[in-house]
């Protein structure tokens, strides 16, 4: 995969995986499902388990990128691993809020945060 | 009288053709100078409502096709979404709040459509969806 095609950023920090989501717009579901084949990959492929998702780049969501989050929660939690989301814009934590998706997932205000609950 | 505009528009059944469709209608609310807080709320709603008509709908059969049509003006936008589907009953769809379904990967599109617009509504038997907005109609959720 060429890095142009790439949907995530992944950096490693005091070993926890941080993967920057580079798209503006979660809301096209072909995108949305390569997205998901990216983060699945993190656990499944590559076998991490300490992992956190900055949305600083992140305008728009939608509720098939929600399920690709809730799955990836899932297979997180399986894995035996954490996950965390941090960097949330105000208009994407209400989505979040409204669906009560906050009561499941770890959102976190800051990276540093997340790093600390995750770490 | 009050300048409005409105397009009518028929796509296939292919999740690739929303975003085109999306930036229209986002242009078409900037020229009314709608807020942003508007804009995600269309924007967002109106994703919801397409992928639902072309997934649930019409089945992703490309030979059915979608029809949309928008009406938008200083005031307010309106937006119907019909499907050539076999339609289905909204009432049916659980609630995805509650905590047997809360960790379904799917199942919220309806919940923001209702909440980010001022009306939603299935008519036809669930094939079509009429979703209207007034500028500045305050979201549930504002605290900063």
């Amino acid at each position: 995969m060429s890095k142009s095609d790439r949907r995530i950023d992944i950096e490693e920090i005091s070993g926890v995986t941080v993967a920057r989501l580079l798209e503006k717009k979660i809301l096209d579901e072909a995108n949305i499902d390569a997205l998901g084949q990216e983060l699945f990959a993190l656990v499944d492929k590559d076998g991490r388990k300490k992992i956190v998702l900055d949305f600083t780049l992140v305008e728009y969501l939608s509720s098939a990128a929600l399920g690709k989050l809730i799955t990836m929660h899932k297979k997180t939690s399986t894995a035996g691993g954490k996950l965390a989301l941090c960097s949330i814009q105000k208009d994407i934590l209400d989505v979040f809020k409204i669906t009560q998706l906050n009561k499941v997932l770890t959102l976190c205000n800051d990276l540093d945060d997340a790093l600390k609950k995750v770490g | 009288m009050t300048e409005h505009v409105e397009f009518k528009v028929s796509i296939p059944s292919s999740l690739h053709e929303g975003l085109a469709l999306q930036d229209r209608i986002v242009q078409l609310m900037e020229r009314f100078a709608y807020s942003p807080r508007d804009v995600f709320a269309v924007r967002l709603s109106f994703e919801e409502g397409l992928a639902n008509a072309i997934k649930h709908g019409n089945q992703l059969d490309e030979s059915k096709l979608v029809m949309i049509s928008c009406r938008i003006d200083d005031n307010r936008m309106r937006v119907e979404i019909q499907d050539q589907g076999a339609g289905f009953e909204p009432q049916a769809v659980p609630d995805p709040t509650q905590d047997e379904f809360i960790e379904r990967s799917t199942g919220r599109g309806l919940l923001l459509m209702r909440v980010y617009m001022d009306h939603s509504e299935y008519a036809d038997g669930g094939r079509c969806l009429i979703m209207e907005r007034q500028r500045n109609s305050p979201l549930p959720i504002t605290e900063n």
